[in-house]
């Protein structure tokens, strides 16, 4: 515990110095620790290792258990891209063959570092904290149900806080569920013994399915619509869960709230419906209208129907 | 004496009759979905979506009907437009709607064996049938497979274009109808060319 509360410190002040408050990750220069990283990347970032037996003094190739391989392209486009793999595993992880103990060592959460911290306080860690302790995600299971569930710091980014296409922030975050909720993966059977039908299958109320999955997140509809947080953590128990259509296709389409908020907060102007994202990156049925259309549609209907009962009201004078 | 033409065949009203059905389902489910409330629905919106789909399909299948019976029958000689004096005779008919019909004249295109519509209907026939509804089926297919729409067209939703245009075309139709079914009641009497659509017989005026 001592330890882990050194190392926390440690990395703290290392990283508190590498950041600025403006700037919270510097996706642009180089990655910190490439060189020193390197010496773990090559063996975990592939399926099959080798190395040279000292006893044997043969080359031994073994593979890598899956859950400890680790993409350098997505350690690096994460937002822990500057750190070192030994900031938050021990050091001794440095030699090889790693002490089996080792294993047992304890996953940091996002608090241990994160929180109470002012350069994080405008993402919020306590008040996360505080909503997925009220989601199904804490209620339904034990402790073990931590922020590495969904959220893996080797690869993590902050898909709300940049310059993503909307889509892009679709299938980053819908990825994150179906990660476990895709009844295929061995990851949901980790923590569950139900078999659950297939997504689509449990989806099938939704007209096409696809078009659904790929242009709006799972949280759209399986969180709090009333959650003002800047990305929803209360998932919410299925029976909950939006099934009425108009939440989303109407001119009070709560995506606006929800999905569409990361860039209508920068781009919101008062022009009612006619709504930047609506209109750039996104098709809502009942949800995009164009004002200008619908002021010239009923003025042209409210006409025609003028022009019906002046032509009626002659035809009844001169008969 | 009134004389008794017949004008539509039985392959023609019944096309008319499945389409003007669609026609207003498409309608009346296009309004609901295109004007959805939470608190004022028309129609639920799940069942609105089924119902605008099916009429959308089944008035696409109706259409390739009406294409190929007007190849095959010679229907489509009514729709035939001669550009040399079609102004001429567009306002000819225009002035008649607007002042002639007041004064007792006579209608400048009577309806006959050769001539089914005056030129206004022929334009506006010919417009819709041969412009708008393909547009619209083109863009409801499109819709309906949203996967083939082009993602991004400068910038704007290729799926938003699409419906804009979709909804665009539909405000013209909804015209349409409201014209076209104002202009029925001006046959020999208000209901005879609502009589004629069903049984085929055209009554002229006298």
């Amino acid at each position: 515990m001592l330890k882990k509360s050194i190392l926390a410190l440690l990395f703290t002040f290392s990283i508190s110095s590498m950041l600025t408050a403006k700037m919270i990750v510097n996706m642009d220069d180089e990655p910190a620790h490439m060189e020193d990283n390197k010496l773990c990347f090559d063996c975990h970032s592939k399926a099959v290792y080798q190395y040279e037996n000292e006893f044997s003094g043969k080359i031994e190739r073994k593979a890598m258990n899956p859950n400890f391989i680790f993409k350098p392209e997505e350690f690096y486009s994460g937002v822990h891209r500057h750190f070192s793999c030994t900031d938050c595993h021990s050091p001794d992880y440095e030699t090889f063959p790693h002490d089996a103990e080792l294993r047992l060592e304890e996953m940091y959460s996002c608090l241990d570092c994160h929180g109470g911290d002012e350069t994080y306080a405008r993402f919020h860690f306590e008040t996360i904290e505080e909503e997925f302790q009220k989601s199904v995600h804490a209620t339904k299971h034990d402790e073990s149900f931590n922020c590495w569930m969904c959220h893996d710091p080797h690869s993590f980014k902050i898909m709300t806080h940049g310059n993503y296409k909307i889509s892009e922030i679709v299938e980053y975050d819908n990825n994150t569920c179906f990660s476990c909720h895709d009844y295929k993966t061995v990851k949901f059977q980790r923590i569950s013994d139900s078999i659950k039908p297939p997504l689509e299958e449990i989806h099938d109320f939704l007209p096409n399915f696809e078009l659904h999955f790929s242009a709006v997140r799972c949280l759209e509809c399986h969180t709090d619509t009333k959650d003002t947080m800047w990305v929803a953590h209360n998932i919410l128990p299925k029976e909950k869960a939006v099934k009425n259509c108009v939440e989303c296709h109407s001119t009070n389409t709560m995506l606006t709230a929800k999905l569409y908020k990361y860039q209508n907060i920068e781009a919101r102007k008062d022009r009612g419906t006619f709504n930047a994202v609506l209109l750039n990156e996104a098709y809502v049925i009942g949800a995009n209208r164009n004002i200008y259309l619908n002021i010239v549609s009923i003025a042209l209907f409210l006409l025609s129907l003028l022009g019906v009962a002046v032509h009626v009201f002659f035809r009844i004078k001169k008969k | 004496m009134t004389e008794k033409l017949y004008l539509y065949p039985i392959w023609l009203r019944i096309w008319h009759a499945i389409n003007a059905l669609m026609f207003l389902v498409l309608l009346v489910t296009g309004v609901s979905l295109q004007y959805s409330n939470i608190d004022f629905p028309l129609i639920r919106f799940d069942y609105a979506v089924t119902y605008h789909n099916i009429a959308g399909i089944i008035l696409s299948i109706n259409y390739l009907i009406f294409v190929l019976g007007n190849l095959t029958t010679g229907n489509a000689r009514f729709y035939k437009l001669k550009i040399k004096g079609l102004f001429q005779s567009l306002m000819k008919q225009a002035n008649y709607y607007m002042f002639g019909t007041f004064k007792g004249e006579e209608t400048p295109f009577p309806v006959n064996a050769d001539r089914k519509f005056n030129p206004l209907q022929k334009v506006a026939y010919v417009v819709t049938m041969y412009v708008f509804i393909p547009i619209m089926i083109i863009t409801g297919l499109a819709l309906l497979f949203p996967e083939t729409i082009v993602e991004n067209v400068f910038n704007l939703s290729g799926i938003y274009l699409t419906a804009l245009l979709h909804g665009i075309v539909s405000i013209m139709l909804l015209l349409f109808l409201v014209i076209h079914l104002y202009f029925s009641t001006m046959g020999k009497t208000p209901i005879s060319n609502f009589k004629s659509i069903v049984n085929g017989y055209h009554e002229a005026h006298d």
